[in-house]
């Protein structure tokens, strides 16, 4: 998994860095070319000095950070911020909605239940999109006893108009950036 | 078939019919008279889960064995128990809510099965697991709620369908999980779906026709309540104030305010009366329920209630409302126990509910008054007393939810919302005087948030996590021993996760009790010390039950993990802390079992 790692400290005053999960794995960054270029203020060297950045550009960066639907890749895909340990506003409400929409099966902190899977172990091996597709229709795989049901959220806007937030949440998990209980927040530049 | 005879088989169908109404409810109490059987979910209609039997003792039962297993061929949570009725022993699995009725003549060879054909489309609407808490029998039939909705009437016989009644829609996230009571001629059964926005309700039918007799809602006008505020008491005057389940809500939110009627119902045949819990009010976010943002405005009624209801006419003759306004998901469904107990010297008809606050009430079952309200576990932290007068809670505002805030998270709520107590039954010897109660030990943080409600869709709005009660064993559970005139744990012993099985007690001077690593535990009822265990297939949140067949005596019980707890405890609870001790040193149930159904029979070896 490449680590973007974006400055944001110049304009705003931060002093920290912060490390963006992609929804793709190393491979698929590689097969992308669109995905292989660093997103502008992005780059791949957690060293390099916020003062790099363009001053303009920093401030249109951190108004993508404050708004969690910005903090996408080129792909569309959402996009986590992990910064000492905290995590951007979008992960932390995608923290509330798994455990208000999902935990009730798969268990707390995405580690799965006595029934459902540990979706901090399946987004290693399912992209965004797999993702969104599977909540949005469901799932139904009859198992033994026929009781495995994945229900169908794509008429639910608790989750729908959440979805890339639990995204970013999950993948911060399985990317083990965050660990278990609630992550806390970085203060946003509003 | 000519005419005439078609004529006479129809009287005669009607006249078998009409004995069975006159009999139904004297069915069942002969059944329960005799300790032979375990004639219903929760041993007798008081609830109390105790048995006469007393042939396994605090002596012997270190000899005990389990002598035949039987696997229900379905894997997650075994809730509920089995039901001896005579020569026949009856259990019903979680989704597809299969039934046997198994030969005890024959080590069980099964006599009948009968699989439900359901819609899994209902498996996503059922919050906790798939549970079901087990059937009914009264006479020659047996009662099934099933996941679905449908209530079903077997012939205990032959298992063929008599009728089937549809109680709810899954559409709209209404499921069913309780375990239906008979009593004369009505069957009552709730709903679940407080997790869902669903107006809660218990309804009665017919049991011979399957037509509903009478709905009462837990939520709205007097009218759907079945209250008359002029007649239903309230500590122990009338109410008064008419459409409480109306006007302690914000605009129409009654309509979507749970108070889901899943946990246990009781009954006293002297007084008529029958008993049970109303369950959370929906969503989660306490500011979403709240009228003028004003906590004293906003009782939600009648959510979290006990009610007492006439068993003909369901009108309710009394209520009482534990926890007005939830902030913390603490659904007041659970077991009603009827007992007759000495309090400050009086001998009152009470009835004791642990309820999922924390909290144990011992109440005058005639009339609602409030006799006793301790806490049961001392971690307790979210009211620091029931005001005896009001029957209120007097509320920590550091531990509420709604004074913290929406978007706000509420650290160190003591118990977490699965209650010091959730569905698990306890047991009262009335020989002892005490309870025998499983109880949990955790704590959460909550935080609420703003929801929209979509029909069968959660509506829940309240993140949590949990973890053991700090500054304890470590552990998540214990089993207490509660003296219900004083309102005091008699003993308490750790358990490492929280104890999620129904408690039995015995003459025989041992109680029984399930963990969730699936040991069956056999205990002193003295002392609460541990007598006999045996770890069973898989985890135990089933209700362990007794009987006795050719005159020797038996344990029974389910195994199979799963429920709330399977669901929580499966992967351990965050908030690992320093310095726990030995019981809470691993913490994921994941690390001790796994699914599986299975059920459990135990004896003494014959010698004995
Ligand atoms: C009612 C229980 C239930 C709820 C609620 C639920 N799920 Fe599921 N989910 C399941 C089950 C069971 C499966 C496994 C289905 C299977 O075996 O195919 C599953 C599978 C999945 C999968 C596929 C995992 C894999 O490894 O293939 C994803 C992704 C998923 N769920 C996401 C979510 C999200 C996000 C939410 C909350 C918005 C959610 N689920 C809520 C029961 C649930």
């Amino acid at each position: 998994m490449p680590k973007y790692l974006i400055g944001l400290c110049a304009a705003v005053g931060f002093t920290a860095t912060v490390t963006l999960g992609t929804a793709f794995g190393q491979q698929d960054a590689a097969q992308k070319p669109a995905q292989g270029q660093t997103p502008p203020n992005q780059t791949q060297n957690a060293q390099t000095p916020p003062t790099q950045n363009p001053p303009g550009g920093n401030a249109a960066q951190e108004a993508k950070v404050a708004d969690p639907e910005e903090l996408v890749d080129d792909q569309g895909v959402p996009l986590y911020a992990v910064r000492d340990g905290k995590v951007d506003q979008g992960t932390y409400n995608g923290y509330r909605r798994y455990a208000s929409s999902c935990h009730v099966c798969h268990g707390p902190d995405g580690l799965g239940s006595s029934f459902a899977p540990a979706l901090a172990d399946s987004l290693k091996r399912m992209d965004y999109w797999q993702f969104t597709d599977v909540v949005t229709n469901g799932r139904k795989n009859m198992g033994a006893t026929g009781d495995k049901v994945m229900p169908t959220f794509g008429s639910d806007p608790n989750v729908m108009l959440n979805l890339a937030d639990i995204y970013r949440y999950l993948k911060a998990r399985s990317d083990d950036k965050i660990g278990r209980g609630r992550p806390e927040r970085f203060k946003s530049a509003s | 078939m000519n005419p005439f005879v078609r004529c006479l088989l129809v009287t005669a169908a009607i006249q078998a019919a009409t004995t069975t109404v006159a009999f139904a409810n004297d069915d069942i109490l002969k059944n329960q008279k005799d300790p032979a059987n375990w004639a219903l979910q929760l041993g007798n209609y008081a609830g109390q889960r105790y048995s006469t039997l007393d042939q396994i003792t605090r002596d012997n039962v270190k000899n005990l064995r389990p002598i035949w297993q039987f696997s229900t061929g379905v894997l997650r949570g075994h809730e509920g128990g089995p039901i001896v009725v005579g020569d026949t022993m009856y259990i019903s699995t979680p989704f597809p809510n299969t039934v046997y009725a198994l030969d005890l003549n024959d080590n069980g060879r099964i006599k009948w099965k009968y699989e439900p054909r359901q819609d899994s489309s209902v498996i996503p609407v059922m919050c906790c697991d798939t549970v079901t808490r087990g059937v009914a029998v009264a006479g020659n039939k047996l009662f099934l709620g099933q996941a679905d909705n449908t209530l079903v009437a077997l012939d205990t016989e032959t298992g063929k369908v008599l009728w089937s009644a549809k109680n709810g829609d899954a559409s709209k996230g209404e499921t069913l999980t309780a375990a239906p009571l008979v009593v004369k001629d009505k069957v009552y059964v709730g709903i679940s779906g407080g997790e869902f926005g669903v107006r809660g309700h218990l309804t009665a039918y017919d049991i011979n026709t399957g037509k509903m007799a009478w709905r009462a809602y837990s939520t709205g006008p007097d009218k759907d309540v079945m209250i008359d505020p002029q007649k239903t008491m309230m500590l122990g005057k009338p109410i008064g104030e008419p459409d409480l389940g109306i006007k302690t809500w914000p605009a129409d939110q009654w309509k979507i305010g749970g108070g889901t009627t899943w946990g246990w119902y009781t009954y006293d045949p002297e007084l008529n009366l029958i008993y049970y819990g109303t369950g959370n009010p929906g969503t989660w976010n306490p500011a979403q329920r709240a009228v003028d943002k004003d906590r004293a405005k906003s009782d939600n009624k009648w959510s979290m209630t006990i009610f007492a209801r006439d068993a003909d006419t369901g009108q309710a003759k009394w209520v009482f409302q534990k926890t007005p306004f939830d902030e913390w998901d603490y659904d007041g469904v659970n077991e009603n126990i009827l007992a007759d107990v000495t309090v400050g010297g009086t001998k009152r008809k009470a009835l004791i509910n642990f309820d999922r606050n924390g909290f144990a009430y011992t109440i005058d079952r005639t009339n609602g008054e409030l006799l006793v309200a301790q806490k049961y576990d001392p971690s307790v932290n979210w009211a620091s007393e029931i005001d005896m007068k009001t029957g209120r809670p007097k509320v920590n505002d550091k531990y509420s939810t709604f004074a913290q805030g929406e978007d706000h998270n509420t650290t160190g709520v003591c118990p977490a919302a699965l209650g010091s107590k959730d569905q698990q039954p306890a047991s009262y010897s009335p020989e002892s005087g005490l309870l025998y109660v499983p109880t949990n030990h955790i704590c959460m943080d909550y935080e609420p948030f703003k929801v929209e409600y979509s029909a069968g869709q959660p509506y829940v709005g309240a993140t949590l996590s949990m973890y053991p009660a700090p500054d304890s064993h470590g552990g998540m559970g214990n089993f207490i021993a509660w003296d219900p005139s004083a309102g005091k744990i008699v003993w308490s012993k750790p358990e490492r996760f929280a104890v999620w099985s129904g408690a039995l007690s015995t003459k025989g001077g041992v109680g029984f009790y399930g963990t969730l690593e699936g040991y069956l535990k056999a205990f002193d009822l003295k002392d609460g010390k541990d007598l006999y265990n045996f770890k069973t297939s898989s985890g135990i949140i089933g209700n362990v039950n007794t009987y006795m067949h050719k005159g020797k005596q038996y344990i029974a019980v389910l195994s199979g993990v799963g429920g709330w707890a399977g669901i929580g405890l499966a992967a351990g609870l965050t908030g690992e802390q320093e310095g726990l001790g030995a019981v809470g040193a691993h913490k994921a149930l994941g690390e001790y079992t796994q699914l599986g159904g299975t059920l459990t029979v135990f004896a003494l070896p014959d010698n004995q």
